[in-house]
């Protein structure tokens, strides 16, 4: 039997894939078995190393060398050298761009320190529902430290000093947000946490809190102390029943252990945390809109000032933070706020998690250091684009974001850099397009969303947004023209300029951005009627190729229509007037005949 | 005072801290045109959810406009109320506005007083560039209110003011996005809502979107209808107010005008709800006077403090809000109902017809009014006593409509019997006035002494709840007032808790009582207006030469041959009523939607 | 329930959990138990991890294998879940993706028995701070 002492594993990914991993895995079992030691090295293929700019990649275990750009002819060298010699082979090893030296091992490639997980640190790690394993890992030291050792002032200059921003997408200074609510004198005041995480596609908090619920209680009880309120209340969608219950299970262990409740530490600070549960409005992640709810009011933003830390929940100062600003709190008392302020770009501080999704090979959910350009993010651990197409664009920021192409790929992301490319920060949603994707039909999908989810109250967001979803509508269906684009912009414009909250300030941002990077794609929807990349429906037209058309008459047995005619062995001819142009014609069609134009 | 510097429009300006730029511009005779912005400045109430977005203005370093009714003024602050950008901003909103707002001016009854129409205007507004879908609502009509939804902007005045000022939370905003509408719990018809019909919504309504049911075809079919005999009996409010809409000023009395023209379209007998304000006065004052006596001698059934029951907003209110204390309302009935009571029994008598040829038309300021004579307590054998009730902007629009030249009409007296009235009678319109007139009369038949002084100062002003304590000769009777539903709501609540110091208390659900009225032309909260209203009635009652009900001849001929005693077994027939629980009808409507 | 009272008294218990807790850190575990994390947050529930999850703990009763089996949150994998994280003592924890019952099976005798990797074993592409 055998008895591995050593493993070679060929990455399987993708991108990796596309360039004959496939091969080297077959040379390097070859090699293997060819120096006999089949029953001591296995050879298994990987998933993605997301590390596909040099792929194919060889990772050799224990000693974890790293061998990049790896071809099928270095199978043998590999193994000789490697596995008999115990020699690296020292031109396959990765060159640090920056030193400009040979890293030996998986362990030091800078690459690695691409995605570094602190607001996630222990999702994936501890069981989220024993409160012991979060103790194990530190749980509840940051708390003990600041009620026992700091003042609540030293506490926010620590908090200051990490230069943490709102997580939630405004960007807000965190321990600004504390110090402005600790000044406000009240005899009650409170702390919330954000967890209505509405973005499509973000899902950052709810991982938090299904993975880390301890983290937030310790961090909101910080707060507490710091801004003197000594009640919490945590407002999440009733969507997130897991969440929810995690949260739940954790606000009872934390009491149990006298880390909420009475005198916490034998301290005179009392802490107590409740549940408020939203209905899934969008906009009540807007702070004021939220505190609204949480009143039983209409989830409806008001306009600021007043702030919520001078008049909040119930007109009392409220301190509202999202939760994965939350998360990165504990860490930084722990380790210190020039730890914290090491990571990331001169002004936007530690790391951000990204919820990374749509046309990329690893979708998942990815902690980076802020400044991590688009293309590491993209290329890197996203592990490039799915099916070799082409990059087109990435959505950040979700519906209130804008669309950044292939020249902001190196662009460092941060809150300042997104916003000045015509984006944001969001609540971290990331949603990448290839080729394939319109970009106007892009837009009108993010409008679908605003539409749906605006609150009504003010006029420019209510009406304003309905027109543009309509204006966009008329050009995905070739009926726009040079006019509509003028009037596209000018509302567009105009929405930003007058909506009362953030949702309706940047609801057009998805417009104007592809309208500036994308304005050809506009044009070719007014001028020519025609969709580039043939999403929009009623642009496009099915046509059968009659050389390449057997006759075999499956498509016109599927089409749900009766759109295709033509008799058996003959080519068939599709009807534009009836084609509803749904594409299973083009699925089920075995010789290729059938093309859209 | 604190002050800041800022410059509007080039000029430089001081203000107090904490001014609103568009108050700072009006200062300085820069008009910011608003829509969803109003100002109740003696009610202390401001709607200003800065929602319409239209009077946004640019401040230099700020990234976007700036709603100027929102917006306080900083120092050092530089203004532009007209730049290129904030017209293009303001005119693109105002046509999304108008965008999703029916083009219905022509026909529409706010035509001529609408602010959407008159901004629109002031925008110089010609097209509509941004048309699209439009909502689709069901007209909704209840006897007193109509809501049409589509014409409706979401200024959320309505809310406010059924929220915040009169409490009785009948309206809130429904839904998301474009299908936000202002609408009752679970959108039901306001008829099954928790809606008092006070009308104050509809007086605040920019747009016509809520607006007082149309009665004005069966006024003019009842008197082109040559078998009946037409009655039209006129509230003291309406004649303060009715001359706004022909250019008089504000509190100008048109009393004898108004008399003229309902001649002049035909009435066969103008008579004076002043006339039956007096047969309450009777009524509630005995009343008050039966309760008082036995709670003095320590009988603990009896229901105090008492209620007044004149104001159909006010009952509807208790009936809903407070069925529990619905026992203290007076059940004097309306000086509107009890005017139908005897118009159809002791004239129709005295005329010898049959009460169904007669046609009661009631000229009210008031929206309520239309549902108290639509209750089927108010009707014999089907026919109501009072058959039509119509506002006073109604009774303008018949006046209009019959082509008569209202300014230059003479001054005509009230037919009689029915049409004469004392002072006390006339001040009804106005809050504290109901209460006034009573202790008047009730005085005298208690004391059985002269009053010293007619003038009770003490129950007049527009404060919103006001107590005194009047001497009844050695018996000190304790009297609350409110007007607003709810300053009322606060005086209700001592009475639930029975914490209430009073013996008496006098309610109007609106705003300075009749006179601002939801049938009335609107004060837009200037309590100047209310003011000059009031210091109509008090005058007219001033000119009186008799001014306590009970001294009314024609009264005292209406008890002496055909009621007998007040409060007695005709009187109690005829002109007092009972009340319902309608709290329940709301609750077991809830629970059936929670069970669903 | 033992109330913490003082910083000491959590760092105390800290102590105390992390040599009974955490074996993972401590390769040379004394009981030489296996652990197995399975990722269970609303992603990987809904990819069938709570199914994963049963019939793990089923598969290792069956095959007489000392492990243990807890649920945890999300890694991060979302295009490979359900997601399991394997920790042999004395090796690096390895995190299997796409885990079904098949896959299951392979992991208990290829890879806990005899040391064997699968194909398509998923590299952890971040470093996470560790604690203090």
């Amino acid at each position: 039997m055998a008895q591995y002492s050593s493993y070679i594993l060929v990455c399987g990914g993708t991108g990796c894939r596309a360039s004959q991993s496939e091969l080297i895995l077959e040379n390097l079992k070859e090699a293997v078995e060819q120096h006999g030691l089949q029953d001591t090295v296995q050879v298994i293929r990987t998933g993605c190393f997301g590390f596909c700019e040099k792929g194919p990649v060889v990772k050799m275990v224990p000693d974890n060398t790293f061998y990049v750009q790896v071809k099928p002819s270095d199978a043998e060298e590999i193994v000789l050298e490697h596995l008999i010699k115990g020699r690296k082979v020292e031109r396959l090893l990765y060159v640090d761009p920056e030193t400009n030296e040979q890293v030996p091992d998986s362990k030091h490639i800078d690459f690695y320190k691409k995605q570094l997980r602190i607001a996630l640190r222990n999702c994936g790690f501890i069981n989220p529902e024993n409160i012991d394993e979060y103790i194990a890992r530190d749980g509840y030291v940051a708390l003990g430290k600041a009620l026992t050792e700091m003042t609540p002032e030293s506490v926010i200059k620590e908090i200051m000093d990490s230069g943490l921003r709102g997580r939630g997408g405004g960007g807000f200074p965190t321990g600004l947000k504390w110090q402005i609510t600790r000044k406000v004198q009240a005899p009650q005041k409170y702390v919330v946490c954000n967890a209505d995480e509405g973005d499509p596609g973000a899902f950052m908090d709810r991982s938090i809190l299904e993975g880390d619920p301890h983290s937030i209680v310790e961090a909101m009880a910080i707060n507490g102390y710091c801004t003197g309120a000594n009640k919490g209340l945590v407002y999440i969608r009733a969507e997130y029943p897991l969440a929810v219950e995690r949260l739940r299970i954790a606000i009872r262990q934390a009491k149990e252990y006298g880390l909420l409740g009475e005198n916490i530490f034998g301290t005179d600070f009392s802490f107590d945390i409740n549940i408020r549960y939203g209905a899934g409005a969008f906009v009540c992640g807007e702070e004021t809109a939220l505190i609204h709810s949480m009143e039983g009011l209409r989830g409806e933003a008001t306009v600021k000032p007043p702030f919520p830390s001078e008049h909040g929940y119930k007109g009392c100062p409220t301190n509202v933070n999202n939760v994965e600003t939350y998360a990165n709190v504990p860490v930084i008392l722990l380790r210190g706020a020039k730890w914290f302020s090491s990571i990331g770009t001169e002004k936007s501080k530690g790391t951000k998690v990204f919820a990374l999704a749509g046309k990329v090979n690893n979708v998942g959910l990815i902690e980076v250091p802020m400044g991590t350009t688009l293309r590491e993010v993209i290329f890197g651990i996203g592990g490039g684009i799915k099916d070799g197409k082409k990059f087109k664009a990435v959505q950040t920021g979700g519906p209130s974001g804008g669309c950044l192409t292939a020249k902001h790929l190196d662009l460092p992301i941060d809150y300042d850099n997104l916003l000045a490319a015509g984006s944001m920060m969001g609540s971290g949603g990331m949603i990448v397009m290839d080729e394939d994707d319109c970009m106007v039909a892009m837009a009108k999908f993010y409008l679908d969303f605003t539409v749906e989810e605006s609150c009504g109250k003010c006029a420019p967001c209510r009406i304003g947004n309905k027109r543009l979803h309509e204006i966009l509508q008329k050009i995905t269906s070739g009926n726009g023209t040079i006019e509509d684009l003028n009037m596209l912009r000018n509302l567009a414009g105009v929405i930003k300029d007058t909506a009362l909250c953030g949702l309706g300030q940047t609801s057009p941002n998805p417009v104007l951005s592809t309208m500036d990077n994308f304005y050809d794609e506009y044009l070719a929807h007014v001028e020519e009627q025609r969709c580039p990349s043939h999403q929009c429906r009623e642009l496009t037209q099915y046509f059968i190729n009659p050389e390449k058309c057997k006759g075999c008459t499956l498509c016109a047995r599927i089409c749900p229509v009766n759109a295709i005619t033509g008799d058996r062995k003959v080519p068939h001819v599709i009807d534009p007037q009836t084609c509803i142009r749904c594409g299973s014609c083009i699925e089920k069609c075995k010789f290729g005949a059938i093309y859209v134009h | 005072m604190e002050t800041v510097k800022l410059i509007i429009d080039r000029r430089p300006v001081e203000v107090p801290k904490g001014t609103t730029i568009l108050d700072a511009a009006k200062g300085m005779g820069i008009r910011i045109p608003t829509l969803c912005y109003m100002k109740l400045e003696d009610l202390h109430y401001e709607n200003n959810p800065g929602a319409c977005r239209i009077c946004v203005v640019e401040i230099e370093g700020r990234r976007n406009l700036a709603p100027s009714c929102k917006t306080e003024c900083t120092e050092g602050m530089v203004v532009r109320t007209h730049s290129p950008r904030v017209m293009n901003a303001r005119k693109t909103v105002m046509e999304l506005i108008l965008s999703n707002h029916p083009a219905e001016c022509l026909t529409c009854s706010s035509n001529g007083y609408c602010e959407l129409q008159t901004i629109a205007h002031d925008l110089g507004i010609r097209e509509i560039r941004y048309k699209g879908e439009m909502s689709t609502f069901q007209i909704d009509r209840s006897p007193s209110i109509v809501r049409n939804m589509n014409k409706c902007i979401m200024c959320r005045r309505c809310e406010t003011m059924c929220n915040n000022i009169q409490t009785v939370g009948a309206l809130t905003a429904v839904n998301r996005g474009f299908n936000a509408a202002v609408s009752t719990a679970f959108e039901r018809d306001i008829a099954g809502s928790t809606c008092s019909y006070c009308g104050q919504c509809v007086s605040v309504c920019p747009v016509n979107a809520l607006s007082g049911r149309n009665t004005q075809q069966p006024v003019l079919d009842a008197i082109a209808d040559p078998d009946k005999i037409v009655i039209a009996q006129t509230a003291p409010a309406v004649r303060t107010a009715l001359g706004r809409d022909f250019g008089f000023e504000p509190g100008t009395l048109v009393t004898g005008k108004m008399v003229s023209a309902l001649r002049q379209l035909g009435f066969d007998y103008v008579f004076d709800t002043d006339f039956a304000a007096d047969l309450t006065i009777m009524e509630e004052g005995t009343e008050l006077l039966q309760r008082i006596g036995k709670y003095l001698n320590g009988d603990k059934k009896v229901k105090m403090p008492l209620m007044t029951s004149c104001c159909p907003g006010w009952v509807s209110f208790v009936e809903q809000h407070f069925p529990e204390l619905r026992d203290n309302l007076s059940t004097a009935k309306s000086p509107q109902q009890m005017f139908g009571a005897i118009a159809k029994s002791y004239f129709a008598e005295r005329l010898g017809v049959d009460r169904k040829r007669i046609v009661v038309v009631s000229i009210m300021p008031c929206l309520a009014k239309k549902y108290e004579a639509s209750r089927p307590e108010f009707a014999v054998e089907g026919n109501p006593d009072v058959d039509i009730s119509i506002y006073t902007r109604e009774l303008a629009r018949l006046i209009r409509y019959a082509n008569i030249n209202f300014t230059d009409l003479p001054d005509s007296d009230f037919d009689r019997p029915l049409g004469e009235s004392t002072g006390a009678g006339v001040i009804f319109g106005t809050t504290g006035g109901v209460i006034e007139a009573a202790c008047r009369t009730a005085y005298e038949l208690y004391t059985k002494k002269p009053l010293p002084k007619l003038e009770f100062e003490e129950l007049r002003g527009l404060e919103g709840i006001r107590s005194a304590t009047i001497d009844f000769d050695g018996t000190p009777v304790k009297i609350g007032i409110a007007h607003g539903l709810g300053n009322a709501r606060k005086l209700v609540e001592e009475v639930k808790n029975g914490t209430s110091p009073y013996h008496a208390i006098e309610i109007m659900a609106c705003p300075g009582g009749c006179i601002g009225g939801g049938g009335q032309p609107f004060h837009q909260g200037r309590m100047e207006v209310l003011r000059k209203r009031a210091a109509a009635l008090y005058q007219e009652d001033k000119n009186k030469t008799l001014r306590k009900s009970h001294e009314n001849p024609y009264i005292q001929e209406l008890y002496a041959n055909y009621l007998g005693e007040p409060c007695g077994p005709r009187a109690h027939k005829l002109l007092h009523t009972h009340y319902f629980d309608r709290k329940e009808a709301v609750n077991m409507f809830i629970q059936e939607n929670q069970e669903k | 329930m033992n109330k913490v009272k003082t910083l000491d008294d959590l760092r105390k218990m800290r102590e105390t959990l992390r040599t009974t807790l955490d074996i993972r850190e401590k390769s040379n575990h004394p009981e030489q138990m296996v652990q197995i994390r399975v990722s269970m947050a609303t992603c990987g529930i809904a990819a069938g991890a709570k199914e994963i999850m049963n019939y793990f703990i089923e598969a290792l009763d069956r095959e007489k294998v000392d492990a243990l089996v807890t649920q945890t949150g999300c890694m991060g994998y979302c295009y490979a879940e359900p997601t399991i994280e394997v920790a042999v003592p004395g090796k690096e924890p390895i995190v299997f993706g796409h885990v079904n019952k098949e896959k299951v099976d392979e992991i208990i005798n290829r890879y806990i028995r005899q040391g064997e990797l699968l194909d398509d074993i998923i590299p952890v592409t971040y470093t996470a701070i560790k604690p203090e």
